[in-house]
């Protein structure tokens, strides 16, 4: 069963890449352009998914949008999980003050609200892409640097280790080759579960109308359909369906990741 | 216990006055003129733009400027709207309430709902209910909520017309107190159910591996050797047990539901504090976001205390080991 779960996650991530790497040649219309055929329903006149209120076609937005959730989720969760990696080893690494700090400021990150300062910091300096993606991974790497200094914390004392270090590698070298690999693990399941809500934080900020104006992403549609419920379903339907499937999948490889590279664990999830 | 609360309250006053340098920072680093950001971005008379100047001292070096910033606060003030012709302070006090009834809502509809199917799903591990409750859970917590809200719209509002789906009353309504309350429930299930889902996934995942913790604890084993009913050893034994992860997560997902209960409520226009963010982004009133930024990590804040100290009080070991 479990399988199965992962298989179709696999797929539907797949569809996606595929769909945002070959969008200009999938769509069956330009999704920028619109014409004379507003808001008509799914089916009619070649619009598989129907049109929006300035007649564009739903499913070419759609494939387009994919660009925007991918780019921005894996990007994002890259991001932090590199800029975890470091503070967490260097506060792992140096503990004392280096530690102090570090962790404080992990804390402070991990208790303010993530959603309402995006919001803020997007509304103050503007949403383009790359900031969109700046905000998102400067707001996520905390849990990732507490996870990886706890295990720099107890793979330290491990055997290897210590034959690594009577062996005289030099500390940072014992980092990088001894107790980073062994540290991964935890920090691949995390970061992929971190696309995931940067999926969503990404989607939240667009429907805010905080999305890059100048590209079309799913939230960005929800935020236009939103005025159009009672006209036309399909504007919300279909973009919702793309960001939950996608989403989902992220979700259910992240703890497939789990169960395959943490198989003590599997049993107390 | 009172050391304990002593210290963990100055362990948060930090981190409050971090939240404040924070906001300070942002409003200094932004592109453009500083007073626009705390005017905001609409014709505002000229005396109250030099008002401002000097008030925050615009004109003098950083470190005076956040001095003067924290003296602001310190009075209560969180800035003027010009957009709204009210103070921020007094905004928000206007919105908190209907926030607050929508949160409070979603969240005991989420704890009946989650914890019940935790429950469900734990005593029947492995089996086709815990399977599907796992599945729901997943879902629950992969579908955005403000898309939910918007199906709920389509379907409950539209297609069936059964529920109404924007504001939180008839505008023509002049009804006061318990009359009030009860013409707005109508209006409240659609948001409140939106605004759960998520939440009921949460409490679900918690609560079913909390119980399967406890399940097996000697204690467990002794409550049915001793012969009670099946009902009383899970109530009084085992969801006993396992609440306290169930309280912290509570408490310590306030602020998730916060940032939900913004997005559901511009997609319900319900007049509370998520919907008057959406506005002052749309008009670029920065004194309100700002001072909904500050309000909102306040909050955070003090739950998070709350939750602390909920949890040393429930759990004595915690006062000791930390």
């Amino acid at each position: 069963m479990a399988n199965l779960r992962t298989g179709i996650a696999f797929s539907l991530i797949a569809l996606c890449v595929v769909a945002a790497v070959f969008a200009p040649f999938l769509a069956p219309f330009d999704p920028f352009r619109g014409g004379a055929d507003a808001l008509l329903p799914p089916g009619s006149k070649s619009f598989i998914l129907g049109s929006d209120h300035l007649g564009r076609d739903v499913l070419s937005e759609l494939i387009f949008g994919a660009r925007v959730s991918l780019a921005v989720g894996i990007s994002a969760a890259l991001s932090a999980s590199v800029l975890g990696l470091v503070v967490g080893s260097l506060a792992g690494f140096f503990g004392g003050w280096v530690d102090g700090v570090l962790m404080r400021t992990s804390e402070f990150f991990q208790t303010l609200p993530r959603f309402v300062l995006a919001l803020v910091i997007v509304a103050f300096f503007g949403s383009g892409i790359f900031k969109l993606i700046i905000v998102l991974a400067v707001l996520s790497w905390p849990p990732i640097a507490r996870l990886v200094r706890a295990q720099i914390l107890s793979l330290r004392e491990a055997t290897f280790v210590e034959a690594a270090r009577l062996s005289g590698m030099g500390s940072l070298r014992i980092i990088a080759r001894e107790i980073l690999p062994n540290a991964l693990a935890p920090v691949i399941v995390t970061g992929s579960l971190d696309i995931a809500s940067a999926i969503l934080l990404e989607a939240s900020l667009s429907f805010f109308g905080l999305g890059d104006a100048n590209l079309i992403s799913w939230g960005g549609m929800l935020n236009v359909a939103q005025p159009y419920l009672r006209q036309a379903w399909w504007m919300a339907v279909f973009p919702g369906i793309a960001i939950s499937l996608v989403v989902l999948s992220f979700n259910v490889l992240g703890d497939a990741l789990n169960d395959a590279l943490n198989p003590r664990l599997q049993e107390t999830a | 216990m009172w050391f304990y609360i002593l210290k963990r309250v100055a362990q948060a006053l930090p981190l409050l006055l971090a939240v404040v340098v924070v906001n300070f920072v942002l409003i200094q680093l932004a592109p453009g003129d500083p007073v626009t950001l705390l005017v905001g971005d609409f014709p505002a008379p000229e005396e109250y733009v030099k008002q401002v100047r000097a008030e925050y001292g615009l004109d003098r070096p950083v470190a005076e400027r956040l001095v003067l910033y924290l003296g602001q606060l310190a009075r209560g003030n969180l800035g003027y709207s010009f957009a709204n012709r009210m103070s921020v302070a007094e905004l928000i006090g206007k919105r908190i309430g209907p926030t607050l009834q929508l949160m409070f809502t979603a969240l005991v509809i989420a704890i009946v709902i989650g914890v019940t199917l935790g429950v469900v799903a734990a005593r029947g591990r492995g089996k086709l209910a815990d399977w599907i409750a796992q599945i729901g859970a997943l879902v629950g917590y992969s579908v955005p909520d403000f898309w939910l809200g918007q199906v709920l719209i389509i379907l409950f509002a539209v297609t069936l017309a059964l529920l109404p789906s924007q504001g939180m009353r008839s505008a023509r309504s002049v009804a006061t107190g318990l009359d009030a309350f009860l013409e707005t429930l109508p209006y409240l299930i659609l948001p409140a159910t939106a605004l759960s889902v998520r939440f009921i996934a949460l409490f679900s995942r918690i609560t079913r591996s909390a119980m399967l913790e406890v399940l097996n604890a000697d204690f467990v084993l002794a409550a049915r050797a001793k012969g009670l009913s099946e009902g009383r050893v899970l109530l009084a034994h085992v969801l006993r047990n396992a609440s306290l992860p169930i309280v912290t997560v509570i408490g310590y997902n306030l602020g998730l539901l916060i940032a939900g209960s913004a997005l559901i409520e511009t997609v319900f226009s319900w007049p509370g504090v998520g919907r008057l963010m959406f506005d002052s982004i749309t008009k670029r009133d920065y004194p309100v976001m700002t001072g909904i930024l500050l309000f909102v990590s306040l909050t955070v804040v003090i739950a998070n205390l709350l939750t602390d100290l909920a949890y040393a009080a429930l759990d004595p070991r915690v006062r000791y080991t930390r």
